[in-house]
């Protein structure tokens, strides 16, 4: 008998008689999106990633051209601010990605509760990029904010692409005796536009 | 005899070198300004835990959903394991079965022989400690470089990780300030984290580039989709799956849940407990390999069928591993997590750890006062206290017992059971000084004794009184 | 309403003074109390030893002992929770009738009696240990891990009590350590959880500290006694039969 028909025989046999599943019924505490807004700043700014709110994109266009001009080396991926790294696919080499100065992704959701920005493979074309890169700059419509993750996994697809991941501020560790340092493995920064344009 | 060997009387020593946990615990709190210092770090966890669950109105709603769902997900185990299993294939995943730790191990070294892989960075997973993969892989050799921060310190020092959430968190920056100066160069003397924290950075962006293999754990394994979540603060686990040719994630038969939607009461709940934090930085939610990745999942048992079939600790199978009742347990904070000399330390590590060994764990339940702030933190609520208590009565009952524990407790369960030879033997608490453990009146080995002064037996007991004034 | 009054072993015998107060007041509060001479113990020293199978002559005897009265009263949290979850007998019927009507002292005059008034007088800096069986077992007080409204019956009593001044250690509600037979077999932890407790009263520069166990009080005026500390144990029932 494989380990796997031994397995699931074992537990065939030692489970409890069924136990229904409950109902996930919980309500956001506001129905307000300017709420949702306020705290998602509040809680992504208190886990040590900083956002700024934008009614134009020009800004962040301008700020891409500067730096690229400085020599630092930018990975754009969103055709709405210029020019994209069509060098960043899924094959890149990690010791090649592992040069990037900064990146600018877009975000598919935010969530109030706990400061934590949805992100579709599509959108960070390697799936590396958004950890190895030094600095992260994620831009996200204010219009797509949620209350809590139980509205973003209503309104996510978790299957639909082959990653996907919540990101929540910088990288971080408190490893060194419960002292909170910013850039542990990941990025060092995470800077989120909220663009109401 | 000395008061070291009163325990000695009423348990059985714990076979080979390996110290039980009150020996272990006593020597920790030798030091007792790092014992203090242990003590605040841990504390400072559980209110920061505090501080977050107090932030969510709906927090203790959230603890009965994540226990049902859980309970659930338990009693139609085997189904949802199948239906993951469907649909991860589906997703280009490939699926090993180990029935234990043995074959948990040989799978990974097959995978890595067949690739002809000689390092592998690995990020944290219980699991693979529990299973010792990484003196399996060593021996033979197979370099294994643990990723995360803490984990590699603890690598660095030949220790086990003493917490699960945070393996290093016996150690003062002047040991990791030592450990790194020996390790990676760094300035001697130089204890400042930031400073080492870069260090480490440093030097594990080189593993990562370098390695072809990653070895993950799994914090939640979806079945209805066929994907698995991994949790990090650090993002250690995404360096290393990514950068990697191939990504294998190890994972107990506990960690399924029926649906994503799940995974929004879980992860709620998880760093919220954990340390206090709102969600971890990264909830990756794997689903396929990358274009010319390979991706396995390694579903393991190793004692976890049997522990489903216990219906008093079956539920110790609902654990999701935030370690908020480590944090809270004001034992294991004054005795830190060595001394509980198994993979997951703490109170959830004393309901597990006696279901895989029951002889050499059997002093584990014993290290908790059933005070009950552990199940009280809970995310899912296990009823670890009462779990401890029941292991006891278990642990009894098959025999790990010592003679002269035997022996004492039929003797005071006699004199208690007869009221009229309680009266006789108890006249001026003589009796109870012989045989109550705590008040035993024999200075030279009763532990009481060593740092608390006994109490002063009156001159009538109540019973006396009341018979004289009432009656 | 006749309460039969359970005075755990330890109590009988090292701690009679605590017996008599519980007695008094409970009779200052118009109980006719009873106290069944044949008593012995609850069975919880061996129960959380591991030995919960050789209790059954103490169960048995506690059924016969406090089987006919209405309520059973303790001053102690720890023996009352260990007879409520645990007391079986072949006589079922009275078993069950003693697992729901035996309480400890506090909760029985707050939620039985509905007292509102104390008459006691204690004019001294009282720190309040909170026992965990009491609380975390029986619900005489809020928990400190748990999002749920702040109460305490203990306190509650207490702050009735004229000129008591009552304090909190920081950390409300850590458990002291005594832990039954854990306070010999883990001698080491379980001191240095007792001086961690008397650590934080002593900022609180408290004269007394006052619980609803004798055995947490017990295992607290051993190292306090040891230290040569001024501060004194004392059990809520002589706070609450003070004159």
């Amino acid at each position: 008998m494989s380990s796997r028909e031994k397995i699931l025989g074992a537990i065939s046999t030692n489970k409890p008689a069924l136990i229904e599943l409950p109902v996930i019924d919980i309500k956001s505490t506001s129905n307000l999106a300017a709420d949702w807004v306020d705290q998602f700043i509040k809680i992504l700014e208190s886990i040590g990633g900083k956002v700024i709110q934008l009614s134009s994109i020009d800004l962040i266009k301008k700020e891409i051209q500067q730096a690229k001009i400085g020599g630092e080396y930018i990975v754009n991926t969103l055709p709405i601010l210029g020019e994209v790294n069509t060098e960043i696919n899924s094959t890149m080499e990690a010791s090649l990605l592992e040069t990037v100065d900064r990146a600018y992704i877009e975000g598919s959701l935010g969530v109030a509760e706990n400061g934590s920005v949805w992100l579709y493979e599509n959108q960070i074309k390697n799936r590396l990029l958004p950890f190895i890169c030094q600095h992260l700059v994620i831009c996200l419509s204010i219009n797509k904010i949620v209350p809590n993750l139980h509205e973003a996994y209503k309104q996510i697809d978790v299957a639909k692409e082959g990653y996907g991941v919540f990101l929540a501020g910088p990288s971080k560790t408190a490893d060194i005796e419960q002292s909170l340092v910013i850039g542990a493995h990941g990025a060092r920064s995470l800077l989120v536009y909220l663009i109401s344009e | 005899m000395n008061p070291k060997n009163f325990n000695r009387l009423f348990f059985e020593p714990i076979q080979g070198a390996t110290l039980s946990h009150s020996e272990a615990a006593e020597i920790f709190n030798k030091d007792e300004a790092r014992t203090d210092w242990h003590d605040e770090t841990l504390w400072f966890v559980r209110e920061k835990r505090d501080k977050a669950v107090r932030q969510i109105s709906e927090w203790e709603q959230l603890r009965t959903l994540g226990s049902d769902i859980k309970d659930h997900t338990l009693s139609n185990l085997d189904n949802y394991l199948t239906e993951f299993e469907k649909n991860a294939q589906a997703n280009g995943i490939k699926i090993h079965w180990a029935i234990d730790a043995e074959e948990h191990n040989e799978i990974i070294l097959r995978i890595i022989r067949e690739q002809k892989v000689h390092q592998v960075v690995k990020s944290k997973s219980m699991l693979t400690e529990e299973c010792h993969l990484n003196d399996f892989l060593s021996q033979r050799g197979v370099e294994v470089v643990d990723t995360d921060l803490g984990e590699r310190i603890v690598q660095f020092r030949n220790e086990p990780p003493s917490h699960i959430v945070l393996p290093a968190i016996h150690l003062k920056k002047q040991d990791v300030s030592e450990t790194f100066h020996e390790h990676l160069g760094t300035e001697k003397g130089n204890n400042d984290p930031q400073y080492l924290t870069e260090a480490a950075r440093q030097h594990l962006r080189e593993k990562f580039i370098k390695s072809q293999l990653a070895i993950t754990g799994v914090n939640f394994a979806i079945a209805s989709t066929g994907g698995f979540v991994v949790c990090t603060n650090e993002g250690n686990a995404d360096m290393g799956a990514h950068a990697a040719k191939i990504h294998i994630a190890c994972m107990g038969i506990e960690k399924i849940i029926p649906k994503a939607e799940h995974l929004g009461v879980f992860l709620r709940l998880l760093a919220r407990s954990a340390t206090g934090q709102p969600i971890t930085t990264y909830s990756s939610h794997f689903h396929q390999p990358r274009a010319g990745q390979q991706m396995h999942i390694i579903i393991v048992d190793n004692g976890r069928t049997k522990q489903l079939g216990r219906p008093d600790f079956r539920s110790s199978l609902k654990c999701i591993r935030c370690a908020a009742c480590f944090n809270t347990c004001p034992v294991y904070r004054r005795s830190g997590g060595h001394s509980y000399h198994t993979a997951v330390a703490g109170p959830i590590g004393s309901i597990l750890n006696p279901n895989l060994d029951m002889k050499a764990n059997a002093d584990l339940p014993f290290a908790s006062t059933l005070c009950g702030s552990c199940s009280n933190v809970c995310p899912v609520k296990i009823d670890i206290h009462v779990q401890l208590y029941k292991w006891r009565q278990e642990l009894v009952s098959e025999g790990y017992t010592a003679t002269g524990k035997k022996v004492a407790m039929k003797g005071m369960a006699f004199v208690l059971s007869h009221p009229s030879i309680y009266r006789i033997a108890g006249k001026m608490g003589r009796w109870m000084m012989r045989a109550f453990p705590f008040i035993m009146n024999n200075k030279s080995i009763n532990p009481w004794y060593k740092q608390r002064d006994m109490p002063e037996a009156p001159k009538q007991s109540f019973r006396d009184w009341y018979k004289k004034n009432k009656q | 309403m006749k309460v039969g009054l359970f005075i755990p072993c330890y109590v009988d015998q090292f701690y009679p003074k605590v017996a008599v107060a519980t007695l008094e007041l409970l009779e200052k509060l118009d109980c006719e109390v009873v106290f069944p001479l044949n008593q012995t113990c609850c069975g919880q020293p061996m129960a959380n030893s591991g030995f919960a199978s050789l209790s059954e002559g103490c169960d048995k005897n506690f059924v016969a002992n406090f089987g006919e009265v209405d309520y059973i009263v303790s001053p102690s949290g720890s023996c009352v929770l260990h007879v409520k979850e645990h007391l079986h007998d072949q006589d079922e019927i009275k078993a069950s009738h003693i697992r729901r009507h035996i309480y400890e002292l506090t909760e029985f005059i707050v939620d039985v009696l509905k007292v509102e008034n104390i008459t006691a007088s204690f004019p001294y800096k009282v720190g309040m240990h909170i026992s965990c069986h009491g609380q975390r077992g029986l619900h005489l007080s809020s928990m400190s891990e748990l999002s749920a409204p702040a109460f305490s019956k203990p306190a509650y009593l207490l702050n009735r009590v004229k000129g008591l001044q009552l304090s909190e250690p920081k950390r409300v509600d850590e458990c002291c350590g005594f832990g039954g037979t854990f306070c010999v077999f883990e001698e080491a932890v379980s001191v240095k959880m007792g001086k961690d407790r008397i650590t934080e009263h002593a900022l609180n520069e408290v004269e007394y500290i006052t619980g609803v166990d004798v055995s947490c009080l017990m295992h607290l005026e051993g190292i306090l006694k040891r230290q040569g500390s001024k501060v004194k144990t004392i059990h809520i029932a002589e706070i609450l039969n003070s004159h």
